[in-house]
């Protein structure tokens, strides 16, 4: 198991657990669309943690058949998931949007590349994603 | 297509001192949306944009993309250089836009000579 922190509002940072994590699972010999499959999620987990909340959590953990990817947050907590699954819905702000991001593509994406996809989270306290990759 | 002949066509300037010798490109992908990127661009694809912060080189990894085109006369800054030279992603410039470099790469992958 390999666990990192994500720090809010650090956008230049972003990304570094997934390079970590890729790394890994390329020594290991994983096969690439699996890979692959498995970064997109988390690289959009992660940078939802760093768009949306002060800190959070990246859990990366292998077992024989699967990957688990928990990242968890002390952040604002989403009021409406459903909402926050469509596509195009966003609530990034402007900043974040010029660099790019905040296109409500986020969870969609890890939704699409996940095999199973638990959001977690409460208003005011924070929100906690748990993804699933069979192999 | 190999890379290196690619950048050369398209009059490429190599910003990283990453070696492409052996590299290949399949297609492309432009876009300026990252999450767009990371859902839509295809392994091995040359990617042709206008942002040039460092997270660009995230979704390059993440999709194994073969290298970043930052188009419009952009420059990018050092300190994102120095980032992609130690993940090993090259990253070139041009002073074309978006759209006529993807013109001239669907051309060369579909065979046209420019």
């Amino acid at each position: 198991m390999m666990e990192f922190d994500i720090q809010g509002g650090d956008f230049l940072n972003a990304g570094e657990s997934s390079g970590v994590i890729k790394e890994y699972m390329k020594r290991i010999g994983l096969p690439h669309p699996f890979i692959r499959r498995v970064l997109i999620a988390a690289y959009e987990a992660e940078l939802n943690v760093v768009a949306h909340a002060q800190k959070g959590t990246l859990h990366f953990t292998m077992e024989e058949q699967r990957v688990i990817i928990t990242v968890k947050d002390t952040g604002p907590g989403i009021p409406d998931v459903e909402r926050a699954m469509q596509k195009g819905f966003s609530t990034a702000s402007s900043e974040v949007r010029e660099m790019g991001f905040g296109a409500g593509m986020g969870l969609p994406n890890m939704k699409q590349n996940s095999d199973t996809l638990t959001i977690n989270t409460e208003v005011g306290k924070g929100t906690e994603v748990i993804m699933e990759f069979m192999l | 297509m190999e890379l290196s002949k690619i950048s050369a066509k398209l009059a490429l300037k190599a910003v990283t001192a990453v070696d492409i010798t052996g590299l290949s490109v399949d297609t492309g992908y432009a876009g300026d949306l990252l999450s767009d990127v990371l859902a839509h661009a295809e392994p091995e694809s040359l990617w042709i944009t206008i942002q040039k912060h460092k997270n660009i080189l995230g979704v390059a990894a993440a999709k194994d993309l073969s290298a970043i085109v930052i188009s419009g006369g952009i420059v990018p800054e050092k300190d994102m250089l120095d980032a992609a030279q130690e993940r090993h992603i090259p990253v070139f410039t041009s002073k074309e836009s978006t759209f006529i470099l993807s013109g001239k790469l669907f051309l060369l992958l579909n065979e046209h000579d420019l």
